[in-house]
C-alpha cells in the first residue's frame, strides 16, 4: 500500500531529523534547536498516529501482528510516552537520548518487510491488541526507566570523578532522574504485570493452556522478577539512585532480549513475529 | 565630534592608586559638569569602580581632550602628571567604542562575565544624563552598549556556571538534589568561608540550618543568623543523618568524619543522597568517604577545580563575545551612516525637483498654444523622468547602511550631483560623524 509506505517513511525521516536535531542540542549546546526538535517530534508522532490508524482502518486490527508493526508501535510508544513525561517533568535533555532509540527501531522496521499478513486464526482475539498493546505500552516506560537510568549513571560518574562539562550542567539533577526510575517503574510495572495475564488469559484461549513455558514466557518472567526485585528493593529496602540506575538498565536489556533475542534466536508458540515467517 | 575614554584598571594600575583616582566620595554631577567646562570637551560620564576608573567623554579634537582629561585627572586627585600617566590608557573613536562594548559586556573584567560591571555602567550613565554632560553621542553609544551586552550574555556562555566556591557549591548542590527547597543544612565550624557558603545555601529557600562549633556561643551567633539552631559539638555527629548537605571548616579539627561513620549514616538515611563540602584545611572530613555510593565529598581544591572548568568555558565563550562586539561595532556604524544617508537624499530629490519646477517653467514659457490637459500631461512626463531616474540612487543609497563601504557611496552621490556637504543643516556638524576609525597617538 503506498499509503502506508509513504506515512510510515515521512514519520521515520522526521524522527531522523528531530534526532539530529536533539543530538546537536546537546553536543553543542543549541537550546533553541532543542525546540524545534520537539516541535518536529510532535508532528512526527502525529504522523505516526496516523500510520497506525491507518494501518487499523486497512485490517481491522491493531496492528502489532508483524514484527514490522510491532517495531513501529514500539517505537510510537516510546515517544509518547516521553512527549507525556516532557509534558509533565521538563525533561528537554532526555530526548535526545530518548528519540535514537525510537529511530533505531524505526530503521529496523524500515528492513523487515511490511506487508501485513492475514492472522493466524488461532491468534485471532480481542486479547491480542490488549495483551500486546499493554505489554509494548510498559516497554515504552521501562525504556524510558533505562534512558533515565543511563543518564544517572553519567551524571553521578561526573559528580564523583570531579569532572563538569557543558554537558554536566545540561543534564537533570540526580534526584530528579531518580524519581523518574522510580515513576516509570511504578506505571510500567503494573502494565507489564497485566500484559503477562492477559497473555495467560489469551494462550489459554488460542492454544488451551494459561503457561505453557515457551521460551517468551520464560524470558517475560524473568524480566518480570528484574522489575519486581527492583520495585521491592526501592519501596521496602530503600535502594535509590545508582543500584537502581543499573537495575533499570539490566531490566530493559533483559526485556529487549524477549522481545528480539527470543524470537531470533529461540522458537516457540510466539516464533510468528520472526522475521518472514508469518 | 569625537568620543574618547582615559582610565585606568586593575590590569595598568595597582589597587592603591585606584584608590587615590576613584569618584566614589563627593558630589559626581559637580565633577562631571568640571569635565564639560574643560575647554573642547562637549559631554562626560564617569566609571568609578573598585576595579576601574575611567572617563568617557566627546571631544571635538581628541589628542587636545585627552591631554586635558588626563590634566584633570591629575589634578582633581593632587596627583603628579607623570607619575599617572603610566598607568593610564586612552582610546579614542572605534577603539574607544570598542572598550565601551567590552566593558559593558564584561569582556574587560577581572572576573570575566560577572554582571556588577554593566549595572555599574548604567548608573553612571544615569548620572551623567541627570548632571546634564550627556549628549547624543554618549545618547547613541550608551544604548548600543547595553543592547551589545545584553547579547553577549544571551548569546553566549560567559555568564554561565560559578565561579566562585560559595557559588559552585550550591550549583553541585542542585545538580544532586535539585530542588533545594526543604534541604537540611548542617554547617560545622563558624569560620568565615563556612558563614559566606552558607549565606549562598540559605538563599535557596533550604529547610532547616543546623549550626555547630566548638564554642557554642558562635555556633549560636550564626544559627540565629540563618533563623536554625545551634547543636553542641560533642553530640553533631548524632544529627548528621538528618543533613542533606554538610558544610564543614573547623580549623583546628583536623579529620572530624570518618568512612566508617558515613557509611553507617548513610544507611541511617536509607540511602537518601547527602553532599559533603569540606573547606578546612586540614580536611575534617576522610576523603575516602567519596567512594561511598550516594554520598558526594568535594573538598576546597575540588571545588577550586569545578571553579577552574567553568573559568575555562567563560574564556572560550569570549572568543564569541568578541565576534559579537565586531558585529556591534559595525552595526553601530551602519546605523551612523544611515542616518547621515537620509539627509542626502532628500537634498538630492530636493535639487532634481528644483531643476524640474525650473525648467518646466521656461519651456512652457514659451508653449502659450497649450491648453491645461496637456500642462498637465508635460508636468506629469517630467515628474515621471525625474522620479524613474532617481530610483536607483536613492534605493543604494537607503542600503548603503548594511554596507562596509557605505560612506563612498555617499561621497560619490555628494560629488556627482554636486550637493553641498551637509545638506541640512550646514552649520551644525552631525554628532559623530568624524568618529575617526584610527587610535590617536595621544602620548607622543
Amino acid at each position: 500500500m503506498i499509503i502506508d509506505l509513504l506515512l510510515f517513511r515521512t514519520t521515520l525521516a522526521i524522527y531522523a531529523v528531530a534526532t539530529g536535531l536533539a543530538l546537536t542540542d546537546i553536543l553543542w549546546r543549541r537550546p533553541a534547536i532543542g525546540r524545534h526538535s520537539r516541535v518536529l517530534l510532535w508532528s512526527g508522532f502525529g504522523l505516526h498516529c496516523l500510520t497506525l490508524i491507518n494501518r487499523y482502518l486497512a485490517t481491522g486490527f491493531l496492528p502489532l501482528s508483524s514484527l514490522h508493526e510491532s517495531l513501529s508501535f514500539f517505537a510510537w510508544a516510546i515517544i509518547g510516552t516521553y512527549l507525556l513525561f516532557h509534558m509533565r517533568y521538563r525533561l528537554a535533555v532526555l530526548g535526545a537520548f530518548v528519540t535514537p532509540l525510537a529511530l533505531v527501531l524505526m530503521i529496523f522496521g524500515s528492513t523487515v518487510p511490511m506487508s501485513s499478513t492475514p492472522l493466524n486464526p488461532s491468534l485471532q482475539s480481542v486479547w491480542l491488541p490488549v495483551h500486546v498493546g499493554l505489554a509494548f505500552l510498559g516497554d515504552a516506560v521501562f525504556a524510558l526507566a533505562a534512558v533515565a537510568g543511563g543518564l544517572y549513571l553519567l551524571q553521578e560518574r561526573m559528580l564523583k570523578k570531579k569532572k563538569v562539562s557543558s554537558l554536566f550542567y545540561r543534564l537533570p539533577s540526580l534526584q530528579t532522574l531518580d524519581n523518574l526510575n522510580h515513576r516509570c517503574l511504578s506505571i510500567g510495572f503494573p502494565l507489564m504485570t497485566l500484559g503477562i495475564i492477559t497473555g495467560a488469559i489469551w494462550a489459554d484461549r488460542a492454544w488451551g493452556a494459561y503457561w505453557s513455558w515457551d521460551p517468551k514466557e520464560t524470558w517475560a518472567l524473568i524480566t518480570w522478577f528484574l522489575y519486581a526485585a527492583l520495585l521491592h528493593g526501592r519501596l521496602a529496602i530503600g535502594w535509590r539512585g545508582r543500584k537502581a540506575a543499573m537495575l533499570a538498565i539490566l531490566g530493559f536489556a533483559c526485556l529487549l532480549f524477549t522481545f528480539f533475542g527470543v524470537n531470533l534466536l529461540l522458537s516457540g508458540l510466539h516464533s510468528y513475529a520472526t522475521f518472514g515467517t508469518p | 565630534m569625537n568620543f574618547l575614554v582615559i582610565g585606568l584598571s586593575y590590569k595598568t594600575a595597582p589597587v592603591e592608586l585606584r584608590e587615590r583616582l576613584s569618584f566614589t566620595s563627593g558630589d559626581p554631577g559637580t565633577v562631571l559638569r568640571a569635565i564639560t567646562a574643560l575647554s573642547g570637551i562637549t559631554e562626560g560620564m564617569i566609571l568609578s569602580t573598585c576595579n576601574r576608573v575611567e572617563v568617557y567623554a566627546a571631544a571635538q579634537n581628541p589628542a587636545l581632550g585627552c591631554a586635558r582629561l588626563q590634566r584633570f585627572l591629575a589634578e582633581h586627585h593632587q596627583l603628579d602628571e607623570a607619575q599617572l600617566k603610566p598607568h593610564l590608557y586612552i582610546h579614542s573613536g572605534r577603539d574607544a567604542i570598542r572598550h565601551l562594548f567590552r566593558v559593558a559586556s564584561s569582556l574587560d573584567s577581572m572576573i570575566l562575565g560577572e554582571p556588577q560591571v554593566l549595572g555599574q555602567l548604567k548608573e553612571a550613565y544615569t548620572q551623567a544624563e541627570s548632571s546634564c554632560t550627556a549628549g547624543p553621542v554618549l545618547n547613541r553609544l550608551l544604548p548600543r552598549a547595553f543592547a551589545a551586552a545584553k547579547r553577549v550574555r544571551n548569546e553566549t556562555a560567559i555568564a554561565q556556571h560559578a565561579v566562585s566556591v560559595s557559588y559552585a557549591a550550591v550549583e553541585l548542590a542542585r545538580k544532586i538534589f535539585g530542588d533545594l527547597a526543604g534541604k537540611t543544612v548542617m554547617i560545622v565550624g563558624a569560620g568565615k568561608m563556612c558563614e559566606l557558603a552558607a549565606r549562598h545555601l540559605t538563599g535557596q529557600k533550604i529547610g532547616e540550618v543546623l549550626v555547630t562549633n566548638r564554642t557554642l556561643s558562635r555556633a549560636q551567633a550564626l544559627a540565629e543568623q540563618f533563623g536554625g539552631r545551634s547543636v553542641p559539638f560533642a553530640e553533631f555527629p548524632l544529627f548528621l543523618h538528618q543533613a542533606d548537605i554538610v558544610l564543614t571548616s573547623t580549623a583546628a579539627g583536623g579529620v572530624l568524619l570518618t568512612r566508617a561513620q558515613l557509611e553507617q549514616i548513610i544507611r541511617q538515611r536509607k540511602n537518601r543522597p547527602m553532599f559533603l563540602i569540606d573547606i578546612a584545611v586540614p580536611r575534617n572530613i576522610d576523603p575516602e568517604a567519596n567512594n561511598i555510593d550516594n554520598v558526594y565529598l568535594y573538598d576546597i581544591d575540588d571545588l577550586n577545580g569545578v571553579i577552574e572548568t567553568n573559568l575555562r568555558e567563560r574564556r572560550k565563550a569570549a572568543k564569541k563575545a568578541e565576534d559579537i562586539i565586531d558585529q556591534e561595532i559595525i552595526r553601530f556604524y551602519s546605523w551612523l551612516r544611515s542616518l547621515e544617508a537620509t539627509p542626502m537624499i532628500v537634498a538630492l530629490r530636493q535639487q532634481a525637483e528644483d531643476i524640474r519646477l525650473q525648467e518646466t517653467a521656461k519651456t512652457l514659457g514659451g508653449l502659450q498654444h497649450l491648453d491645461p490637459s496637456d500642462r498637465r500631461a508635460i508636468e506629469a512626463l517630467t515628474r515621471s523622468i525625474v522620479n524613474k531616474m532617481l530610483h536607483p540612487p536613492v534605493t543604494a543609497l537607503k542600503r548603503i547602511g548594511d554596507d562596509i563601504t557605505g560612506e563612498i557611496y555617499l561621497e560619490a552621490v555628494r560629488r556627482l550631483f554636486d550637493l553641498p556637504t551637509d545638506p541640512q543643516q550646514p552649520t551644525q556638524p552631525a554628532p559623530l560623524e568624524e568618529v575617526s576609525d584610527k587610535k590617536q597617538d595621544i602620548s607622543s
